[in-house]
């Protein structure tokens, strides 16, 4: 076991170098470095990392970890709910609602059951399974949007306003380009789509791959047209092009002038960054849980106590002491937001 | 159609063209009160507050049930006050707010209570966004993001007026109404011009090419860029109207540039307002003349400690008639004949010499001086140029001298407000003190592109010594070259200093923080001795270098 944590007894999970460590099963959850045993919550960069020697993941993120981390990567995959002994003891993957195959983790040990969310969010999801209330003694949680001016609105008006923007651009004969993350975020909105159209999405390379992904897992979305078949000359007009925040502001948006770019996050809930300068619009669409969605998922878990990961853990953790009368500390671990 | 739904429409797009859009529908199809109502706000002419803002906010943290501490969190995510007490009492699927806002104003920005009785109302009633900018109307902090050449665009466009003539009737002390709207919609405005409107400025655009690009010197009138407030000086009926580019009224504080009557029938100068001694060669620091801006009533100690002169640059109108479509040359010509009977009458008038250059290797040599005749560079006008509204580029530009500048440790950083709110994005700087202690200087936040901004704000959070509220402390380790337009002494600071707009020039991962500048050499470079020191309560111009940290 490395040097740094050192638990007492009741610690089924620490903080150790490499990421969090379960000493009496022998593996990590989410290892940033490079271990022997490695699950993995979902395939988001912060959370799956390569180099360790062998990983646990949930069936349905197969497609996407492979992508992801290699064909080659020596992965076993479990059905949510099916229990496996790991060294002393008994873990099982639970749906988390975050993307597709994203899982929590329970680990039972000794009379003690922990969970690790991963991320998670509340909201409905056409993409994946949704989050299932797994009762335990402690919750690691996240927490990347721990805040109370976070409550997402219903994905129906937000994905409503998007298509309602792209129909106003068309009109003016403006193409939309639409920054998503290309995991997750870009296939819940092609989902979502499918409510007000069946008209084809353009789609920048980075996520035609993880489309094709989803598609192959019987995801239904919108059709799509990677952007790189087109013809180098065709000209798009009143077009939906779909691409990572990083390709807004870059030579590669030129082709589609002109053009409107909106982003879809969820920080676009705060005022000051829908008017940040880069975005003609900002959409409110997250895959992580608001501040009352980890507030109601604390309360059913019954978990006596809180561990708090990623962005505002701190403001978690001590509303969880002082509000809630419950235990809560924090994991000061590598996990990010960058799929916001 | 109120005003909250032109709010939202606004405030969801950063376009021009959605904005320009928006306002157009709601002043064709708004009522007037709301109209009239919309154009006071972009404007900038807010109902006078009634409400304690924290009055406000006990009621907000009472209704979420959220502790004090909490609050001050999710406020630093949004750095906005108002949106913070919305979002934290949002109601799901609540209703926007579709009522007439004049009559919302007119029963809730009557007192005290009738603010709380609203705000609770609102709070149980109506959607975030609405409450927000109820909020924002009692507080007094509602902002438009509007230009006026938005809004004019806008009302050009919804009432088929041309645009100058927008222009010209946005310019003054307004009263905007219902009757107003009334006459803009009838387009009725024979004489909407009360006797003080200014003229839309000219402005120059600072020159982005080589200097010889311009074509022949001969076609250009060169002056000194001054450093002082531009304005406009106005002679109608016999009575004298002084009027600052920002369009504020400021002839009480300038008793300096009446006159006794005139042969003319109407003058209107665009000029420069500077602090000037009498006898004096060059005009005092920018500092000085700010302490007579501050004042609202100027004393006859303020007038000898600080006396200004209005430098001419331009006549645009005189005995009646527009002279704005003539060329500059022939407009000069005129400033220059009439300048005699004016500086008779008044002694602190001045008119802006054209210099002679040759050359532009001859002007660049000139304006190489320009610090120490304590101007900006030069202004170049064509002098075929008329005297154009607003920006437009081609006929005036500013070429100025480069800015001073300095290398400082950054020390502490504070997330942003509004558009930055959770990144840290306003930095603290400091040099190195008499002791090898740093002492900090300035705050700056701007001048990084995104990517660095994101950069920056990792490492931030990575190398966080301590946590003040909002501000973290950190390792002095990263080195910047900051610029900045003045230097000035301040006893209010503890570096005794207090810069005038620093802004971050470039990011100097190149230099260790050994390197940094030394405070008693940048006073020695920068501060001329020559600069009285300005006392404490004179000197609320340094705002933007404030360190309250
Ligand atoms: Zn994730
Ligand atoms: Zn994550």
């Amino acid at each position: 076991m490395p040097e740094e944590a050192k638990p007492n007894q009741s610690e089924l999970v620490v903080l150790a170098k490499d990421g969090l460590y379960c000493e009496a099963g022998g593996f990590y959850i989410d290892p940033w470095g490079s271990v022997e045993t490695g699950i993995i919550t979902h395939g988001h960069g912060d959370h799956a990392h390569i180099g360790s020697q062998h990983y646990y993941a949930s069936r349905s993120s197969l497609g996407i970890l492979k992508t992801r981390m290699g064909e080659e990567t020596p992965i076993t995959t479990l059905a949510y709910g099916k229990v496996i002994r790991l060294g002393e003891t008994e873990v099982s993957l639970h749906p988390a609602g975050h993307i597709l195959g994203s899982a929590q983790v329970r680990i039972a040990h000794a009379g003690q059951v922990w969970v690790v969310s991963g991320d998670y969010k509340r909201d409905p999801d056409p993409t994946c399974a949704p989050f299932e209330v797994v009762e335990c003694d402690t919750f690691v949680t996240e927490a990347t949007f721990a805040s109370p001016v976070y409550h997402w609105p219903p994905i129906e008006n937000v994905v409503r306003e998007i298509h309602d923007w792209w129909m106003q651009n068309r009109a003016r004969g403006q193409n939309s380009i639409l920054c998503a993350y290309s995991l997750g975020k870009v296939q819940r909105v092609l989902a979502e789509l499918m409510r007000f159209t069946n008209e084809p999405v353009h789609l920048h390379g980075s996520a035609t791959r993880l489309v094709q992904v989803y598609r192959d897992e019987g995801v239904s979305m919108a059709p799509t047209i990677p952007v790189s078949e087109l013809d180098k000359k065709e000209k798009l007009k009143g077009a939906l092009i779909i691409a990572p925040p990083s390709a807004s502001g870059s030579t590669w948006t030129r082709r589609f002038e002109p053009y409107e770019v909106g982003f879809a996050s969820g920080w676009m809930q705060i005022r000051g960054n829908r008017r940040r300068k880069a975005y003609d619009r900002g959409f409110i669409v997250s895959d992580h849980a608001d501040w009352p969605s980890l507030l109601r998922t604390i309360e059913e878990t019954k978990a006596k106590r809180i561990i708090a990961t990623h962005g505002s853990s701190d403001i978690l953790a001590r509303y969880v002491r002082e509000e809630m009368g419950k235990e809560g500390i924090t994991f000061e671990t590598q996990f990010g937001e960058e799929d916001e | 159609m109120n005003f909250v739904s032109l709010y939202r429409k606004l405030d969801s797009s950063n376009s021009t063209l959605d904005k320009i859009e928006a306002l157009r529908e709601h002043f064709l199809n708004a009522d007037v009160e709301e109209t009239a109502l919309a154009m006071r706000l972009i404007l900038g002419q807010l109902p006078p507050k009634k409400a304690k803002s924290a009055e406000l906010k006990a009621l907000a943290l009472d209704q979420a049930r959220i502790p004090e501490w909490l609050f001050a969190e999710a406020y630093s995510s949004t750095g906005d006050l108002a949106e913070t007490m919305a979002l934290i009492n949002a109601v799901p699927d609540a209703p926007p707010f579709t009522g007439s806002v004049p009559e919302w104003i007119k029963t809730h920005l009557r007192g005290a209570d009738e603010a709380l009785s609203g705000l609770r109302e609102a709070f149980s009633k109506w959607d975030s966004f609405s409450v927000m900018v109820l909020i924002k109307l009692l507080t007094g902090s509602l902002r438009v993001g509007v230009s006026r050449g938005i809004l004019i665009k806008a009302l050009a466009k919804a009432y088929e007026i041309p645009e100058a003539n927008i222009a010209h009737v946005l310019m003054g002390n307004l009263k905007i109404d219902a009757s107003f709207i009334g006459r803009l919609k009838m387009k009725d405005w024979a004489d909407p011009l009360d006797f003080s409107s200014p003229y839309p400025f000219a402005l120059a655009s600072p020159i982005d090419g080589e200097i010889e690009d311009l074509g022949p010197i001969t076609d250009w009138a060169i002056e000194w860029k001054w450093d002082g407030i531009r304005g406009q000086w106005i002679y109608r009926n016999e009575k004298v109207s002084l009027w600052s580019r920002g369009e504020e009224l400021i002839s009480d504080r300038f008793p300096e540039f009446a006159t006794r009557s005139l042969k003319f029938e109407s003058l209107v100068l665009d000029g420069e307002i500077l602090a000037w001694k009498p006898g004096a060669k060059e005009p005092s620091a920018f500092a000085l003349l700010q302490t007579r801006i501050a004042r609202k009533k100027v004393t006859e100690a303020d007038l000898k400690k600080a006396p200004a002169r209005f430098i001419a640059y331009d006549c645009v109108e005189k005995d009646g008639v527009d002279l704005r479509e003539l060329p500059f040359s022939e407009r000069r010509k005129i400033l220059e004949e009439l300048m005699p009977e004016l500086t008779a009458s008044i002694p602190a008038f001045g008119i802006s010499e054209i210099q002679n250059e040759e050359s532009w290797t001859s002007a660049k040599a000139s304006r190489a001086g320009s610090r120490e005749k304590r101007v900006e560079g030069f202004i170049l006008k064509r002098k075929s140029s008329p005297y154009f509204h607003g920006r437009k580029k081609g006929d005036w530009w500013k070429w100025k001298i480069d800015t001073m500048s300095l290398d400082a440790v950054m020390v502490y950083a504070q997330s942003g407000h509004g558009k930055r709110s959770n990144l840290f994005t306003d930095y603290t700087f400091a040099l190195r003190g008499a002791d090898d202690e740093l002492v900090p200087v300035a705050k700056a936040y701007s001048g990084l592109d995104q990517k660095e901004i994101m950069e920056l704000d990792r490492w931030i959070r990575a190398h966080t010594k301590e946590r003040f509220g909002p501000v973290r402390s950190v390792e002095p380790i990263q080195v910047f070259e900051l610029g900045f337009e003045g230097i000035a002494d301040s006893p209010r600071h503890k570096s005794g200093i207090a810069l005038r707009f620093p802004r971050i020039l470039r990011w100097r991962r190149d230099k260790p923080v050994s390197e940094i500048d030394r405070l008693d050499a940048i006073r020695e470079l920068y501060l001329k001795p020559d600069i009285e020191p300005v006392s404490r309560e004179e000197l609320p111009l340094f705002k933007s270098a404030n360190l309250d940290v």
